[in-house]
Parts: structure tokens; sequence; C-alpha cells
């Protein structure tokens, strides 16, 4: 296996970024109790036979309500999830035979920022780096990016659970960063955090996507958000794709990208049914 | 595997290492919770036998060489449900943290993340069992002079490879079963105490018992060693049980790592990797 910083980048240029084809996904949900006293299954579709193009380089937003697949999408391409239908590809690698390959080129920011909460934050990127190869000179980048994040320098060694949610969110994106993806899977990255670290998440995404050879997903609820950041916005309903161009197309004759999605889907992006995917 | 493939595997080996360090680190008041429980429960079992002494149950029998031969499966057993717990605690505790997706998104072998978590278990079992073992000695003022402690350890060397192996093996459970997974490991630990001959020998069960108790490391590693600290039997006596620990080392590992392999694709597949979100 290669490390990440070895990592051939020859696919890279000559495959997209990511390539659905026909993906699908259901999930099965058994109610409790002893088998006799059960009820049936119930099914849930969380994505339709999906078929998507991501060229590489650029950041692509996924917009849609909770339930509406954008999880689901990020973990299948994440190689966390199988897909039961289709083939999904990153960089011209499988996700399901080649997942090596894969994970080698991706990095994840998930809503909730997941560490060891008792240990530091140093700690936890120490591991990240060590998983990924990437240990020399991890503090000082480490060190640079949550500077520029605006996360105080004393807050690298103290425990994850004495900082605030918006402070651990900025180790989470200093992790991915810290292992130099090709792919960055960001999922729901600004969700819950308050407006000043939202802006401080915002400008760091907007820095990768002018300054560094990344691709990058991000799913959204905020549609100022993708519609500031975003090349691309796919809007996505119930498992499909309802719309798919950049936000210049999408948003013609001066609508809002709201408005956009209430036409696209027939419901306000506020109106979340419960998470399914 | 090529020599960069393999120095990317050691570095995550010893981020597994070091994670695991580092967390014992941050619980170390627990770990001293735990520590004293161990001996409470080694001491409970040495003071068992000085208490059939005491009251003459005991008859003509050697009382000494009985609570040696208590002690020694108490210690041992002490050591060996330490590991089965640490491990599967590990997979568990990552599920509980959130942290565990982040680690199977890694471009690690799965062998060098278990692998990684074993030897530490190990590592830190034998620790903390030298220091009951220690306390022990001194307490009961156990007679080793019919002992050979090289063949002992020799033994337990050896098993250490098996035991790598159902560290794995149990690590599976929660893997399988993200609320109770944890609960059935400690189910498992009753069966192997129940057949494994830790405080009698094998031989007074019930045959169906003792045929399950045939397939278990830890039969011939409690008997091994106690021939070793109650007959003096050298290394070259023990061979024959040597040689099987290590043959089911080499056995158990390999399809420990394949069906935890397994489980991995199922809860894949089903979403159940992910805690919540």
């Amino acid at each position: 296996m290669l490390t990440v910083a070895e990592a051939t980048p020859v696919p890279r240029r000559t495959a997209p970024a990511v390539e659905l084809r026909g993906v699908s996904k259901r999930f099965r949900t058994r109610p409790g109790g002893p088998p006799w006293r059960r009820g049936p299954a119930t099914e849930k579709t969380a994505l339709h036979a999906l078929d998507l193009e991501m060229r590489a380089g650029g950041i692509t937003g996924i917009i849609g309500v909770n339930g509406s697949g954008k999880s689901t999408l990020i973990r299948i391409l994440a190689t966390l999830m199988v897909p039961d239908t289709g083939t999904a590809r990153v960089f011209g690698h499988d996700v399901v035979a080649d997942a090596d390959a894969v994970r080698r080129r991706i990095n994840r920011v998930s809503v909730e920022a997941a560490f060891f909460k008792e240990l530091s934050p140093w700690e936890n990127l120490l591991y990240a780096a060590r998983l990924y190869g990437t240990v020399d000179d991890a503090r000082p980048r480490a060190e640079s990016v949550l500077r520029r994040l605006g996360l105080p320098a004393d807050a690298m060694d103290r425990p994850m659970k004495q900082l605030s949610r918006g402070q651990q969110q900025k180790v989470a994106i200093a992790r991915s960063f810290l292992t130099t993806p090709s792919l960055l899977l960001m999922d729901e990255p600004t969700t819950g955090l308050d407006p000043h670290s939202k802006r401080d998440v915002q400008r760091l995404i907007e820095v990768l996507r002018d300054e560094r050879d990344v691709t990058i997903v991000l799913c959204t609820h905020d549609l100022a958000e993708a519609e500031a950041l975003c090349d691309r916005i796919v809007i996505l309903e119930a498992g499909a794709v309802v719309a798919d161009a950049p936000p210049a197309e999408l948003c013609t004759s001066g609508q809002s990208l709201e408005a956009v999605f209430l036409r696209m889907t027939g419901h306000s992006i506020g109106d979340d049914t419960e998470e399914r995917s | 595997m090529s020599t960069a493939a393999l120095r990317h595997e050691l570095g995550a080996f010893v981020g597994f290492l070091e994670r695991q360090r580092n967390l014992y680190r941050r619980f170390w008041a627990w770990e001293a919770v735990w520590f004293v429980y161990s001996m409470v429960s080694v001491m409970s079992i040495g003071y068992l036998a000085t208490g059939l002494a005491a009251t003459g149950i005991g008859g003509g029998i050697d009382l000494r060489a009985i609570q040696l031969y208590l002690l020694a499966g108490s210690m041992l057993w002490s050591y060996l449900s330490l590991v089965f717990m640490e491990v599967a605690y590990a997979v568990g505790w990552e599920r509980w943290e959130g942290t565990i997706e982040y680690t199977f998104m890694a471009p690690v072998k799965r062998a060098t993340h278990l692998l990684g978590i074993c030897v530490f278990s190990v590592i830190y079992g034998l620790a903390r069992t030298a220091v009951v073992v220690a306390v022990s000695l001194l307490v009961f003022h156990v007679d080793l002079s019919h002992a050979d402690l090289a063949a002992a350890g020799l033994v337990l060397a050896a098993a250490t490879v098996p035991l790598i192996g159902l560290g794995i093996l149990i690590a599976i459970l929660p893997l399988l079963a993200p609320e109770k997974g944890e609960q059935m490991s400690t189910a498992l630990q009753g069966l192997f105490l129940l057949v494994s001959g830790v405080y009698y020998p094998v031989s007074v069960l019930p045959l169906p018992l003792q045929a399950v108790g045939v397939l278990s490391p830890l039969t011939y590693t409690l008997s091994a060693i106690r021939d070793a600290l109650l007959h003096r039997a050298h290394a070259g006596a023990l061979l024959p049980q040597i040689g099987l620990l290590l043959l089911m080392g080499v056995l158990l590992i390999p399809a420990a790592l394949w069906l935890f392999s397994l489980a991995e694709r199922r809860a894949k597949r089903l979403g159940t990797l992910k805690r919540s979100g």
C-alpha cells in the first residue's frame, strides 16, 4: 500500500473525481421484540439508482432535507457503506472492489466532530496523521490550519471535551487537511456552529477551493452557503436527483436558491423529515 | 507488500499503540479501580484455599499445592479476561465516541488495526498481571520451590498467539450488535471460564463440556502452566502443549480476521457502522 503522499495522481487526471452509475441503497428496519411477535420489516429507499459525475477540482454542493440521501451518498463514497446496486468510483477506483485506493485519496468531515473526547486535539490529530502516513511536520501544519480557523493556541493540548462544538468542528477540519486528501467529503460541516465559527469554516473552504488541488463534495442545509461556495449544486429529494447545475443556471431570472429548491421539491429546505440515512 | 507500504502499516500500528496508551493515561483513575478489582478477585481465590485449611475440610490434601493451583488459575484468568475485555471494549469504545467510521475509513489494513489493539492489550495485561502476581506471592507466601518459571513464561508467551485470535473474535461482537455486543463478550468469557479448567481440572466436567474445553486454547495454557508451577515441568516436556497453542494461534488469527471482515462488510451493508446520524 502506498502512503497518501505517494499515491499516484495519474487516475485523478484521467478519471472524474466521482462517478456514480445506478447507485441505490435501501435500509430495512425490523421492529423490536421476540421474532414471533414482530411485525413485518419496513424498507426505506435512501438512494434511487443514482447517476452522477463530478469533475476533479471545485466544490459540488449536495442540498436536500434530512433523509434525502445526502449522508448515505457521502458514506458510500467514503467506503463506509456498500451500495445495493450500481458502481461508485472515486478517481477511477471502485469504492467496494478497490477501497484501499479510494481511502488513500479521501477524507471526510461529518456533522458530528467524532473524536476521542478525553484526548487532546493534538493527540487525536497525531493518531490520524499516523494512520495516513503524514506525520512529518504534522504539528506545525495542524497549528497553522487551526490558527487560520481562529482556534486559541492553548486549545491544542486540552482535552477535546473542554472545547466548544465549534472548536471541535475546527479540529475535525484540521484533521481532514492533515491527511492531504484529493477528495474531501464534507457532510454539513457548519450545521450547529455559531455565526462566527461558521464564517471561519466557510472562509477556509474558499481557501481550499482557490489554493489547493482538492475536489470538495459539500452537503449542506444552508442554501446561502451552497450558493456562495459551490461551483455546482445537486438537489437531492427522497434519494433522487431533481436538479443538477451551477448556481447561476439554477437561479435564473433572479430567483433565490430557496425558491428554486421549493419549486423543484415542493417544500422548503426547513421542512425536514426525520433523518433515516 | 512494498517497503513503503510496510513502513506505512508499521506507522499505523504505532498509531494504534500510541492512541491506546494515551487513552489509558487519561483514564488512569479508572484503571486503578480495575486493578484493585483484579487484586480483590485473585486474593479471594487465594483466601478460599487458606480457608479450606483453616476449617479442616481439606483433610489430608496438600493445601499449599491447592492454593498455588487456584492462584495460578485465578491470575491467568485475570490476565486473559483483561485482554478479552480490553479488545472488545476498544471496538465498542470507538462506536461510542463515533470515531469508528474514521478508523475504518483510514488507508490501513484491518489486520494492522486489530493487531495494534490486541498487542497493546497484551502488553498492558501482562504489566498489570505482573503486579497482581507479585502482590499475591507476598501475601500468600506461595511456595515456588517446585516451579519452573522459565517454562511457565514460555507457555504464557505461546498462549498470547491464540489469545490475540480470540481477542479479534470477541471484537466482532460489538460490531454485530452495537448495543449489546460488549455484554455478549462477557457471556463468552463466562463460557471459557466454565470449560477451560480455570479453577478445577477439566476432567470433572460432563463429557459435552469437556469436548468444548478441548477447543479452548486456555485449557492447554492452564494445564501447561500448572505443570510448570506445581511439578517443575521443563520447557522440553511442555513442547507438545506449546506447539498446540502456537498452531491454534496460527489458525485462529487469520480465521478471526476473516470473520471480522465479514462482520465489517455486514455492518457496511446494513448501515450499522455509525452510532447515529
